[in-house]
């Protein structure tokens, strides 16, 4: 996410709209928004009805066993369809912003 | 004189044993270079071996004691096991992540959702892929999910 909002710019150009999901209430999305300075919306998912929607659940991985999202990107068109998935199989190996640049190139 | 600074080279090696433990979650992770791949720490830990190395080397010549050797085997085990650790986090414990065999497919359409964002306003994903972007019509939107700050 870090990357992404230093790429803001070539997303924007590129007609990209970034939008992050976790199951973080909006207080501390808030939080996150003021530290790390992000531009684009911080979605709360508390319930997990999105996360289970797009099977993105991480069962007991969270505080106190409670079920969180796995990392994973999904870039979507303008008609809703989804165009690009990225689901990481290293929690600490990620898409880079430039591989989802390119991924959106296709989408015009 | 010179067995005083005797185990200079195994504190330092085990110093950057942790230094390149700690390092990685906390400042490489923000550079994808280095990220995807943790080679930055593991050049840190191929220098602490180094001078662990040296270090043992030291303490088990003529020059050593006892009392050093022990140090000095303690010392390496620790740092051994800090490696231990490290590589199991990014190795082994970073890809245990669930197989998500039904998200949705390329071609497929997008799940709509209805979500609160930071100031507590309810955003639909309908509406972030119809809202205007500087302008114009957006090419499309990339939903990112993170594990959160738990």
């Amino acid at each position: 996410m870090r990357s992404i909002q230093k790429r803001l710019a070539a997303f924007d150009a590129a007609g990209i709209r970034p939008v992050a999901i976790s199951v973080d209430p909006p207080e501390v999305s808030r939080d996150l928004v003021q530290k790390a300075g992000y531009t684009f919306p911080i979605l709360s998912d508390p319930d997990t009805t999105a996360i289970k929607s797009y099977d993105v659940v991480h069962a007991h991985a969270g505080e106190n066993g409670r079920d969180i999202a796995r990392p994973a990107e999904f870039l979507v068109d303008s008609s809703g369809t989804v165009r690009w998935i990225n689901l990481t199989e290293n929690y600490w190996v990620r898409a880079r912003p430039q591989q989802i640049l390119d991924a959106a190139k296709l989408l015009h | 004189m010179r067995t005083r600074f005797l185990t200079w080279q195994l504190w330092i090696g085990f110093l950057l044993c942790v230094i390149a433990f700690i390092s990685y979650p906390s400042f490489f992770v923000r550079f994808p270079v280095t990220r995807d791949f943790p080679w930055a720490n593991l050049l840190l830990y191929c220098v602490a071996s180094a001078f662990l190395i040296t270090g043992l080397r030291r303490v088990f010549s003529i020059e050593g004691t006892r009392r050093k050797r022990i140090l000095g085997s303690i010392l390496a085990i620790m740092s051994s096991l800090v490696f231990a650790f490290f590589i199991f986090v990014v190795f082994v414990f970073g890809r245990q992540l669930p197989a998500s065999a039904h998200a949705p497919q390329v071609g497929q359409k997008a799940p709509e959702f209805t979500l609160a964002d930071s100031n507590g306003k309810s955003v639909r994903l309908a509406e972030l892929i119809s809202a205007p972007l500087n302008g114009k019509a957006p090419t499309g939107v990339l939903i990112v999910f993170y594990r959160g700050y738990w």
